[in-house]
């Protein structure tokens, strides 16, 4: 039996590139239809879990279905739901909250993370057994944490108040970490960085490990200070990998949800409710299924978008 | 095709068949032990009544064999819950007890059987259960013959206190000296705010206590469902009675703002620290750790606090919302059983519904936890001494205001959650200035349902 390859299919590729011809032993089948065998489960999950539904996701964005009133006609409604999403003041105020919570986590994580993994590239003895410890937090679920930092900032029973109130004579009971509208927001920050920080440290591990010596000690050759190197080779060589970290935390707090919902319900108000909170809230809670459609759809190209600058710009550091 | 390979087909192929038979004959047998084991299910969320229910339920189970088996969310998630369930079609639950405010979608949805035949053929009529309860839970549109469930827990927002530490001699006189009358539970809701003043801050066997617990939640309804105890007495109404859907003046009065400030007011002065974001379960551990003099909360939790051995019995007393200067008013809570629409066992969740509303059914539910509506229960001469919170939940049932229960109700809750916790804890904006953007989003999202608002 002879196959008719056409190598531009990857199924074909992988077909011909069989070192059995497995086509053989199951009779009527070449070697490509047994090769897209393999492939169509992939593709057809592919479809069904990604691509149909936000192929669906569109089409209802222009719709005005609210699932808790099904029995309502469903009617093409044009841009309106877009319109209403970005004409609306409490709209950006929380995409504003979002990316105020983006911005100084991101910067927290990336200062501390680094710090961490300068300190932990010293190889001094039990470094491992630190990098372990420091690594914990990263390793809990976000709903656990949610749930433990709120023991903690119990304003009456939780250490943290207790703690701050040892060093600064503060009533313990006189302040809540989760409840003010000023503390709230530095808040969800704190626990965030304390969860995060170690993930940072662990790619900038990655990058401080992969600079060879020999750059190090021609430096050292050249008589140049600690803080030169630093400056000259450490931070450059390591940037690309830091600037990965910025993208993969930012990406991730963009979309926060469970630890926030968990720690403050967006509350006090609306101090600290995230963009992904008001659209959970939208969809399944207000039901309102043609809305919340586009606001993640604006959401997804915003994110998508960013991306996508970001990784241009990532690129261009790399390359130099 | 050569003889090796039709050998090996015809052999898959007889493998085949032996397995699909193999199976087919397994549930074929098991079949009849499907249709003894008859089992209904039973949806409503996790708290003290629903372990009366399950207690009750038994009862059921040996009367009719059909199982029970039940399923409980916790309130914080029971909305959500639930409703996914209904608005997905699902079969999960045969019964549900939905809340009150679900009702007007269940019924435009479809969600729900109609009850009205089927009360009609088994001789129960709505006549015999508590008037408010029959249009809180029962009726959609409300105020017409149309019934979608059966009362089957009546709840609203009540008060406990410390009874020993009011009954205190030297507390009592310096109250009296300070306030010039005894101290005794609030009448209204300035009484409420000097109790708690008083209170505040106080050392009470050597630990400090506060004066109120009232509910701030943000997430689901809490603070919706505290605030418009205050609200309703001081002159908020959701609408003009005579022009429905007329907000304007009506949700964001002078007298309405007065009231909101009034709950912030007792928010600030008077509530522990922390109690950013409470409701049901920490009102409480509050109440039961001995931190407050008085604690807001449903009556489904009263007996479980009455029999509580720290602040249960002789140190726990009831009291009945107080009144504020326009009214006297409480928040409805409860919920009414209904058939599930895509139930396939709707006949034997019909005759769990009229077992549920005999007389003799309802007399236990009441004395083992739950909250009966049925007037032969609750007008029963012996029902005020039946249990010290027996006569402020009669009085309370009398005076009962409830929550939109439209299709958007949902929307409205959120609307409300926002606007109010943006005030009362956040701080942000003036009362005024809530209400009346509580009036823009509730237009906004009457005219989204395709309802005629007036304006003014």
């Amino acid at each position: 039996m002879t196959a008719i390859i056409h190598p531009d299919a990857p199924a074909d590729r992988v077909g011909a590139q069989s070192p059995f011809r497995v086509a053989r032993r199951v009779r009527g089948l070449s070697d490509r239809a047994i090769a897209w065998l393999f492939v169509a489960p992939t593709v057809a999950l592919l479809l069904a879990i990604n691509i149909f539904p936000l192929v669906w996701m569109i089409r209802l964005s222009f719709t005005n279905l609210n699932l808790s009133m099904s029995y309502l006609p469903l009617r093409f409604v044009g841009l309106d739901n877009y319109s209403d999403i970005l004409t609306d003041e409490d709209l950006w105020l929380r995409l504003q909250t979002t990316a105020q919570f983006v911005i100084s986590s991101v910067a927290l994580q990336v200062v501390i993370g680094f710090g961490l993994a300068l300190l932990i590239n010293r190889q001094f003895r039990s470094h491992s057994f630190w990098t372990t410890i420091i690594l914990l937090p990263m390793m809990l679920s976000p709903a656990v944490v949610g749930n433990f930092w709120t023991l903690l900032f119990q304003p009456q029973i939780g250490p943290f108040n207790y703690v701050v109130g040892l060093f600064t004579g503060i009533p313990p009971s006189s302040f809540s970490m989760t409840g003010e509208v000023a503390l709230a927001p530095w808040t969800i920050v704190l626990v965030d960085t304390w969860m995060w920080a170690p993930y940072v440290m662990l790619i900038c591990l990655a990058g401080l490990r992969s600079i060879p010596d020999y750059i190090y000690e021609a430096a050292e050759v050249d008589r140049a200070s600690s803080l030169r190197q630093f400056w000259s080779i450490t931070l450059p060589m390591t940037m690309p990998f830091l600037m990965l970290a910025v993208l993969f935390r930012a990406i991730e707090n963009f979309k926060m949800f469970d630890m926030v919902n968990l720690l403050t319900s967006g509350g006090p108000g609306s101090t600290t409710e995230l963009v992904s909170i008001t659209l959970k809230r939208a969809a399944f809670e207000k039901w309102r299924t043609g809305y919340s459609s586009a606001l993640a759809i604006i959401l997804f190209v915003t994110v998508f978008g960013a991306a996508n600058i970001y990784v241009k710009a990532l690129n261009r550091v790399k390359q130099r | 095709m050569p003889k090796s390979a039709t050998k090996r087909w015809s052999t898959w192929v007889s493998g085949a068949l032996a397995l699909f038979a193999g199976v087919a004959l397994t549930v074929v047998g098991n079949e009849p032990a499907a249709a003894q084991a008859k089992q209904l299910t039973l949806c409503w969320a996790a708290w003290d009544p629903a372990n009366a229910l399950v207690e009750l339920g038994k009862d059921f189970t040996k009367e009719s064999g059909i199982e029970m088996k039940y399923e409980f969310v916790p309130w914080t998630s029971y909305a959500d819950r639930f409703l996914n369930e209904l608005n997905s079609h699902g079969k999960l639950c045969d019964l549900i007890i939905g809340d009150s405010q679900w009702i007007g979608g269940a019924a435009e949805n479809h969600w729900y059987v109609k009850l009205n035949d089927f009360f009609a053929k088994e001789h129960i009529t709505m006549d015999d259960f508590v008037p408010a309860t029959v249009v809180g839970y029962s009726e959609w549109p409300k105020n017409t013959p149309n019934y979608w469930a059966l009362p089957a827990m009546a709840d609203a927002v009540g008060w406990t206190y410390r009874k020993d530490w009011f009954a205190r001699p030297e507390i009592q006189a310096e109250f009296k000296k300070k306030y010039g009358r005894d101290l005794a539970p609030p009448k209204t809701y300035d009484e409420l705010k000097q109790i708690a003043e008083f209170f505040q801050g106080r050392e009470i066997d050597g630990k400090k206590v506060y004066g109120a617990y009232i509910f701030t939640e943000r997430g689901s309804e809490g603070i919706t469902m505290g605030v418009t105890n205050v609200l309703y007495n001081y002159g908020f109404e959701y609408e003009n009675p005579k022009k429905p859907y007329q907000m304007q003046g009506f949700v964001n009065s002078p007298e309405a703002a007065k009231g909101l400030e009034f709950y912030k007011d007792l928010y600030k002065c008077c509530t522990a620290p922390g109690m950013t974001n409470a409701y049901m379960q920490e009102g409480l551990d509050a109440f039961k750790s001995g931190q407050v003099a008085m604690q807001m909360n449903w009556f489904a939790f009263f007996p479980g606090l009455y029999k509580d051995p720290n602040v249960g019995g002789d140190k726990i007393g009831f009291f009945v919302n107080p009144a504020g200067p326009k009214g006297h008013f409480t928040q409805l809570g409860g919920q009414g059983i209904s058939v599930v629409a895509t139930s396939d066992h709707q006949d034997d969740a019909l005759r769990y519904i009229k077992w549920f509303a005999q007389p003799k059914v309802q007399q236990k539910w009441w004395e083992i936890g739950g909250y009966s509506a049925l007037k032969a229960v609750v007008d029963a001469p012996g029902f005020p001494k039946s249990a010290p919170f027996a006569p402020q939940f009669l009085e309370s049932m009398g005076i009962v205001k409830d929550f939109w229960a439209e299709p958007s109700y949902a929307q409205l809750l959120l609307d409300m959650q926002k606007r109010v916790h943006d005030y009362v804890v956040a701080d942000k904006g003036t009362a005024q200035q809530a209400l009346d953007l509580l009036v823009k989003d509730w237009t906004k999202v009457f005219k989204e349902q395709g309802k005629a608002v007036a304006s003014d």
